[in-house]
């Protein structure tokens, strides 16, 4: 979609416009404009799940820029103050009290946290539903997995840094299931620690991996799933190409300028989002023992476990997945098989493109198998979401089990069940209102 | 569509009713008292001569105490002990590691207490108000006190002064077998008034980001009819 | 057409509408954070004023104390230290105290509130090192034989007298700073505060 045969800008003689024709002789300032704003064509058929798109990139931006503020005032340093209470966690908390506005700085980059995993969530879930991972968008879909994975990570390590009961005792629990690999496992989780518990040192390159080594290859990511997407151009809730029905002048007949259709319209669906994020930040910033967990108000002590111990939310379906692996296969433990499992049931996104053989892309156009099977994956996301906050059980672990394999067998039996299933025809254009 | 939309609403609030099915402990609720500076200043006065002697509050410097109606003056004549200046910290004279030599375990630092006593049980609030009224006298103790809901705590009941000494009879009820100098209902007061002071040193800005987050949500409604006005202005371009 | 323009004129209402009240959201967020990078509740507990009880301080005798993260000397000057200062009037850069290094109460011969007590910021007001006190007329402590008993810089040899006035001819272009002070009772005074509640 992006034409890089822009023409250069042509001043009008006022010195603004001899300024823009000089930067744009050496700066591709009007291509750039045009080619991912003003004349980047977008379906005109874009509905509610299309918003959370350049939401994640608002999230995106409101999590850097409140880190930069917190990082001022935050210490990574697991050694007791005179008061007995670890400087780290007692810097989190002087951001709270003693930073004029520190509080809304931190509960912001907390809220935005849990924020950027439900837009996300939602934002992949529209991949899904009208087929976005289908050829020619493989490589948006995939550079969106890596997104997650790296967004996964970014929000492991930040959640270690406020230095409390469930920062604690949650890093040591995953940096543990290091531990499973056979042979080098032991050893392995000893180096990502850099100590024999989670200590200092662990605390300062979590640190470091959470300010600046995982958000630089986060930007990265995003741009490049940006560019792939301009390059071949959005998909819609019919799954049709628009580029097939073009004008005389190559602009396709279902397309419109993102800019400014879709700006004013993302504009609206920001001041939504702002709204919904306030309510949390400014009125229910722990989110019910959710976005921040009650137990992290205790420092962090590393002689004391607490009762229950549960990732934050938005891990656990997947740490469902891991405690649902307890048998032991061919000789190695069940502890390495959930690792396994729990890698697995994050990756098994990226394929994707692979495993849908489907003759439509939309839900709109697909058969009933492919809908039911949707369904039960989606209900048990979140059954596995909910049992990975709840402690261990007899039937949290049968229910678990089921769950586990019913969302492995939506990824592996779709290229099976996409081909067989019935579906309608898709149409020649989108359908508009 | 619909179908698939009303199934994903059911299974957003399904965890939230579970969550409330398994509450184990049986809190009483903490009357509300935030609003109450009389109340709050109160629960300052008991922080500081029952709380502070043992537990420290290291987040909170006492000129925050202004907050709450008092003057610098009032502060420092009253509630000022262990500091010389306003905007010291409330810490403790008692270094952690001699605590924590003298009663097995230092007692902890209570700025966030009742941020942290927070559960799918109750809010931090009324795990404090339970808390405090639920010591009883048990022998079997070193300190000769336990507690209904934090078994074989290693604080004594420092108010017992004030609330007289319970018992634990068979049926699991608490009895009260010598009367303090306060009744029941005068103690439940006081209570109260504390766990209201340890609320707001959880956090004591909450009540200014309230106030700031219904002006932030009118602004960004205005914002919002005047954003929506504006997409429906240019999508009648669409057809 | 005339239909064009008003649709247009209508269009351009609602983005100047929205940019504006966008703008001021905008503003309004930037201010609390640039808020944080100013001196935080910590900061400014560091930073209060300092109370000082000088009653064991001997005349002949210095105190420092902290005030800002800086030194603050507070020296009670014996009748034959405050005799030297109306002799160097000639050899110091700014016998007067012309230059805006003091409040306007100690802007007189002695630099001080009581004209024994000096309370002085002791940082050489050239590039910021704490000189040392050399309150020995003469030789004594390494200084030059018409020494009158003051101050030097170790840094780069600036020195002053016991008015903290920098002599002529010294790196350091102005005298010591007097910080704002006031007296609570005879003996005990609050540095960084003065009456005007400053």
């Amino acid at each position: 979609m992006a034409n890089t045969n822009f023409e250069k800008y042509k001043s009008d003689g006022s010195l603004g416009g001899n300024l823009l024709e000089w930067v744009d002789a050496r700066f591709p300032v009007t291509a750039l404009w045009k080619g991912h704003l003003s004349e980047y064509y977008a379906p005109k058929n874009f509905n509610f799940w299309y918003f959370f798109g350049s939401l994640a990139l608002l999230v995106l931006v409101i999590q850097i820029v409140t880190g930069i503020f917190l990082v001022m005032h935050y210490k990574p340093d697991a050694s007791l103050n005179a008061a007995g209470i670890p400087v780290a966690f007692a810097s989190v908390e002087y951001i709270m009290r003693d930073v004029p506005w520190g509080w809304l700085v931190r509960y912001m980059h907390s809220t935005g946290a849990s924020a950027f995993f439900i837009v996300v969530y939602l934002h992949m879930f529209r991949g899904m539903l009208y087929g976005s991972y289908r050829k020619p968008r493989e490589l948006i879909w995939v550079f969106g997995v890596l997104i997650f994975l790296m967004l996964m990570a970014e929000a492991f390590f930040g959640y270690l840094l406020p230095w409390g009961q469930m920062s604690f005792w949650g890093a040591q629990v995953i940096v543990n299931l290091f531990s499973a690999i056979p042979l080098i496992g032991e050893p392995l989780s000893i180096w990502v620690r850099g100590d024999f518990v989670i200590g200092d040192a662990t605390l300062n390159r979590f640190f470091s991996f959470h300010v600046i080594a995982i958000p630089l290859v986060l930007v990265g990511l995003v741009v490049a799933h940006l560019m792939a997407l301009h390059e071949v151009g959005s998909n819609n809730p019919d799954g049709v190409e628009i580029k097939n029905k073009k004008d005389e002048k190559g602009i396709p007949l279902d397309g419109i300028p993102f800019h400014p259709y879709y700006t004013v319209k993302d504009i609206v669906g920001v001041v939504v989002f702002l709204m919904v994020f306030s309510v949390v930040v400014f009125f229910t910033p722990e989110g019910g023992g959710y976005f921040l967990e009650y137990n992290n108000f205790f420092p962090a002590d590393p002689l004391k476990t607490p009762p229950h111990i549960a990732p934050v939310w938005y891990f656990t379906p997947y740490y469902s997945v891991l405690r649902a692996m307890v048998w032991n296969f061919f000789g190695v433990d069940a502890k390495f098989w959930g690792v396994v499992g729990m890698g697995a049931s994050v990756l098994v996104f990226a394929f994707l493109p692979w495993l849908d053989r489907s003759p439509v892309k939309s839900i709109r156009y697909r058969g009933p198998i492919y809908k039911s099977f949707l369904t039960a994956f989606v209900i048990c996301f979140f059954v596995l979401g909910y049992l990975g906050t709840q402690p261990p059980s007899y039937w949290g672990e049968k229910v678990s089990q089921v769950c586990t394999v019913i969302y492995f067998a939506f990824f592996l039996l779709m290229p099976w069940y996409s081909k067989i299933d019935k579906y309608k025809p898709e149409p020649e254009r989108v359908t508009w209102k | 569509m619909r179908k698939l939309k009303t199934l994903l609403a059911a299974l957003l609030i399904a965890p939230t009713l579970a969550f409330a099915a398994g509450a184990s402990l049986h809190l009483d609720q903490a009357p509300d008292v935030s609003g109450d500076k009389a109340a709050l200043q109160n629960g300052a006065k008991l922080f500081v001569n029952y709380c502070l002697t043992c537990h420290g509050a290291s987040q909170l410097r006492y000129n925050k105490l202004l907050d709450l109606g008092l003057t610098e003056q009032q502060i420092k004549d009253n509630l000022m002990f262990a500091a010389n200046k306003l905007g010291e910290q409330m810490t403790v004279a008692l270094r952690p590691a001699d605590a924590k030599k003298w009663f097995g375990v230092a007692p902890p630092d209570l700025s966030l207490v009742a941020r942290a006593r927070a559960s799918a049980d109750g809010s931090g609030a009324d795990w404090l108000y339970t808390y405090l009224r639920s010591f009883y006298r048990d022998d079997k103790r070193p300190t000769g006190w336990n507690n209904v809901i934090f078994a074989n705590v290693g604080m004594p009941h420092i108010l017992y002064e004030l609330q007289g000494e319970q018992v634990l009879g068979p049926d699991h009820k608490l009895t009260l077998a010598v009367p303090g100098k306060l009744s029941p209902a005068e103690y439940d007061a006081q209570v109260r008034d504390l766990v209201g002071f340890l609320v707001w040193m959880g956090e004591p800005t909450a009540g200014l980001r309230k106030q700031l987050g219904i002006a932030v949500l009118l602004f960004l409604s205005i914002l919002l009819v005047l954003s929506y006005a504006l997409k429906k202005e240019y999508w009648k371009d669409i057809h | 057409m005339s239909n064009q323009q008003k649709v247009d004129c209508g269009r351009r209402r609602l983005i100047v509408a929205t940019a504006a009240v966008g703008g001021v959201g905008a503003l309004a967020v930037l201010v609390p954070f640039v808020s944080t990078m100013l001196p935080s509740e910590r900061a400014k507990a560091a930073g209060a004023p300092v109370e000082v009880d000088i009653s064991k301080l001997e005349p002949g005798q210095m105190l420092t104390v902290e005030w800002r993260g800086k030194p603050v000397w507070i020296v009670n000057r014996t009748q034959a230290m405050l005799d030297t200062l109306p002799q160097l009037n000639g050899e110091v850069a700014d016998p007067q105290s012309d230059r805006q290094q003091q409040p306007e109460y100690c802007k007189n011969q002695h630099r001080s509130i009581k004209p024994e007590i000096l309370v002085a910021v002791g940082i050489c007001t050239h590039l910021g090192c704490s000189p040392s006190s050399k309150f020995k007329p003469g030789v004594d402590e390494g200084m030059t034989p018409d020494w009158k008993g003051g101050f030097l810089c170790p840094c780069h040899g600036s020195t002053f007298d016991l008015a903290g006035r920098v002599f002529k001819a010294k790196p350091a272009p102005t005298n010591l700073e007097i910080p704002l002070h006031m007296y609570l009772s005879d003996t005990r005074i609050l540095i960084g505060e003065d009456k005007k509640g400053a």
